[in-house]
C-alpha cells in the first residue's frame, strides 16, 4: 500500500440530482487500494483559492476510475462542478480508515442524509461481495435530491414528502426496524452531524451496533494540521483526529456537541 | 552550488525548513515527502504536559489563507521523548524543537530536559502562539519578557536558539533587537496574525475560540515587511515565515534579508511543498548564476533616494 499525492485525469461529471454530481477520474493506484468509509483529499485548482483540499469519500471504483459524489456548498464544489473530461485535479490519498464491514453482524443497515450518501455504493459492493444482507434508508430534503444509484433495499424518506416516507431517515429506519424482523442489524451512517447526533441517540437507546461517518473541517487530512478533533467518550485523550482516527467511530466512542453545527 | 545556512551551531544543508505546527512530528507526512530533502524540520510545539487543545471548530478557510486556532495540542515533553525523538534522529536533516510554556521556569524546564537528549540541533522557542489563554503571546507582546527568556535559555544552552516572533505588536524590530541584545542565535518571523471569522447563517463566530491564526499566502506581504524592518535593526540571522507556497516567495524573502525560510501551510495543501521550494530555489540559483545562495540575503537593491519606510530605523540611527 502506498499513498497517493498526484494529479489525475476526470473522465466524467455528471449531475445526478439537483446541485449534485457524480465526477470520475482515471487512478489506477487509488482503484486498486480504496477501501469503503475511507477519503481522499481533492485539490480543486493550482491556485492559491481556495487554498486547502477538500476531503471527499470515495463513492465507487469502476476498473482504474474512482467516482465520487459531492453536492454544491461552497468555492471548491463549484469549482468541481464545472471540471470536464480531461481536465486535470490533485489527490491525495487513501486516508482514513474503513467501515467495520468485517465485524460480525447480521444486516447491515446504512442511514443516509444529504449527501452522506456518498461513501455507501462503495460500501453496499463490498458487503453484497460478502453476501451480507444490506438495507439503505435515505434521507433527503426533497424528492428531486434523492441519489440512489448503486445502492441496494432503499428505502426513501424526504423531508417534504416529496417522495417515500414524510420526516426524517430515523424515523423511516424506526418505523421499519418496528414492522420487521431485522437479523442483528448494525447500523452504518452518514450525513450532516444533527442527523448523525440523533442516529447515536437512537442506536443507543434500541441498543444497536451503530458506526458513524463524520465530515469536519480539516487542513490536510493526514494528522498535521490537528484541525479535525472529535471529543471521545473516553480514555486519556480528549479528543480524536477524524482524519487519520476516523472518519468512522463506533457510536460509543464520541460525543457531538451543540456546536458541531452542519 | 553552496545552499547550506549556518544558524548558531547548526548547520543547514539547506535554506528550507518545515514550520511548527505544520508538520506534526514528521512521522505523519513521511509516506507524502523526501524528509531528507529538508533543511531541517520544526517540530510541533512541546509543552511540559500534553496539551489536549481546544474544542472544534479549530479551522476556517479564509481568502488565499486559513485561520486555526489548534491550542498547541502536542504530547507533553515525556512522550515527545519517548515516542517522536527516536524517529526525528534517524532523519537526515536537522531537528529544531519548538518548546511553548506559560512561564519561565517551564521554558527552562523543558529546555534542559531536552538537553540531556541526542539528535536535537536547536531549538525554537514559541513566545507567539496567538491561541492558548496563559503564556504564549503574553510573552512575544512584552519586550522585557521576551528578553528574559532569551536570557535564561541562553544560559543553559550551546545549541541554536531561535526565538520566533509575533507580528502583533507595533514594532517586531525592537522585539528582534531583544532577542540579539540577550544572545540569540536567530530569530524566525512571522507567527500568525490575529484574525477571526463568522458564520452569518449561525451568528457565531467560526472558531470556538473567537480569534485564531491567520496564515497562507494572504499574510506573506505582511510577513515579507516585517523580516525587512527586523532585517534592518539586527545582525543576526532570521528564518522567513509566512505564506510561502513555492520558491519564489521563498526567494523573495531571501531578498528581503532573511537567511532561511520555513514553510507552514502550504505543507498542508501539498505535503511535498517544502521540498519541492527546496529543489526549486537551487534551480532558479542555477539560472541565475548565484554560486552561494548567501549571496541572495539582503540582497534586494533599493534606487537610491527612495525613501525608507517609517519602521525603518537601522542600527546606527537608534544607537543615536
Amino acid at each position: 500500500m502506498s499513498v497517493i499525492n498526484t494529479d489525475v485525469e476526470v473522465t466524467s461529471n455528471e449531475q445526478v440530482a439537483e446541485e449534485t454530481y457524480a465526477l470520475r477520474f482515471h487512478s489506477p493506484a487509488l482503484a486498486a487500494q480504496l477501501l469503503p468509509g475511507q477519503f481522499i483529499n481533492i485539490r480543486v485548482s493550482d491556485a492559491v483559492e481556495p487554498l486547502l483540499r477538500r476531503p471527499y469519500s470515495i463513492s465507487s471504483v469502476h476498473g482504474e476510475e474512482c467516482e465520487i459524489l459531492f453536492s454544491l456548498l461552497g468555492k471548491a464544489t463549484h469549482i468541481l462542478a464545472t471540471k470536464k473530461p480531461g481536465d486535470r485535479i490533485g489527490v491525495l490519498g487513501p486516508l482514513g480508515n474503513t467501515f467495520g464491514y468485517d465485524r460480525d453482524f447480521g444486516t447491515a443497515v446504512i442511514l443516509a442524509g444529504g449527501i452522506g450518501v456518498a461513501p455507501f455504493p462503495h460500501l453496499t459492493r463490498e458487503l453484497q461481495r460478502r453476501e451480507i444482507p444490506v438495507l439503505t434508508f435515505l434521507g433527503a430534503r426533497s424528492a428531486a435530491r434523492v441519489v440512489s444509484r448503486n445502492l441496494a433495499e432503499v428505502h426513501v424518506a424526504t423531508d417534504d414528502g416529496s417522495e417515500g416516507f414524510h420526516g426524517t431517515v430515523i424515523q423511516a429506519l424506526a418505523d421499519y426496524l418496528d414492522s420487521h424482523d431485522v437479523e442483528r442489524p448494525r447500523l452504518f451512517a452518514c450525513g450532516p452531524n444533527a442527523m448523525l447526533r440523533a442516529t447515536q441517540a437512537f442506536a443507543h437507546e434500541r441498543e444497536l451496533d451503530c458506526e458513524l461517518s463524520l465530515e469536519s473541517e480539516m487542513a490536510c487530512g493526514f494528522g498535521i494540521c490537528q484541525g479535525c478533533p472529535i471529543e471521545r467518550t473516553e480514555g486519556d485523550r480528549k479528543y480524536a483526529l477524524v482524519c487519520t482516527e476516523g472518519p468512522c467511530f463506533d457510536s460509543h466512542d464520541i460525543i457531538f456537541h451543540e456546536h458541531h453545527h452542519a | 552550488m553552496n545552499t547550506s545556512c549556518t544558524l548558531g551551531s547548526m548547520h543547514l544543508k539547506n535554506r528550507v525548513l518545515v514550520a511548527s505546527g505544520t508538520f506534526g512530528y514528521g512521522n505523519e507526512a513521511a509516506p507524502f515527502t523526501d524528509l531528507s530533502a529538508l533543511g531541517g524540520i520544526v517540530t510541533k510545539s512541546v509543552s511540559w504536559l500534553p496539551r489536549q487543545g481546544n474544542a472544534p471548530t479549530r479551522i476556517a478557510e479564509t481568502p488565499a489563507g486559513m485561520l486555526n486556532s489548534i491550542g498547541l495540542a502536542n504530547v507533553g515533553i515525556d512522550a515527545f521523548i519517548a515516542e517522536k525523538l527516536p524517529f526525528l534522529r534517524e532523519i537526515d536533516t536537522e531537528i529544531i524543537v519548538n518548546i511553548a510554556a506559560s512561564t519561565t521556569d517551564e521554558y527552562i524546564r523543558i529546555l534542559e530536559r531536552l538537553e540531556a537528549e541526542k539528535g536535537i540541533a536547536a531549538y525554537e522557542i514559541n513566545v507567539s502562539c496567538p491561541n492558548v489563554k496563559e503564556g504564549g503571546l503574553n510573552f512575544g507582546t512584552r519586550c522585557d519578557m521576551t528578553e528574559t527568556i532569551t536570557r535564561e535559555l541562553r544560559r543553559r544552552t550551546e545549541r541554536t536558539l531561535i526565538i520566533k516572533l509575533t507580528p502583533n505588536v507595533t514594532h517586531i524590530a525592537d522585539f528582534a533587537k531583544s532577542c540579539e541584545n540577550e544572545g540569540a542565535d536567530a530569530v524566525a518571523l512571522i507567527n500568525t496574525l490575529v484574525g477571526m471569522a463568522v458564520n452569518i447563517r449561525t451568528r457565531r463566530p467560526v472558531l470556538s475560540t473567537i480569534t485564531g491564526g491567520l496564515s497562507g499566502p494572504a499574510i506573506k506581504p505582511v510577513a515579507l515587511a516585517k523580516v525587512y524592518e527586523a532585517s534592518k535593526a539586527i545582525s543576526i540571522p532570521i528564518i522567513g515565515i509566512g505564506g510561502i507556497t513555492n520558491r519564489q516567495d521563498a526567494i523573495e524573502f531571501l531578498l528581503v534579508g532573511a537567511s532561511a525560510v520555513q514553510v507552514g501551510t502550504a505543507s498542508f495543501r501539498d505535503p511535498d511543498a517544502a521540498a519541492k521550494i527546496a529543489h526549486g530555489m537551487e534551480t532558479y540559483c542555477r539560472e541565475e548564476g548565484v554560486d552561494d545562495i548567501q549571496d541572495l540575503v539582503g540582497a534586494m537593491h533599493i534606487d537610491a533616494g527612495t525613501a525608507a519606510p517609517g519602521f525603518v530605523r537601522n542600527r546606527e540611527q537608534k544607537e543615536v
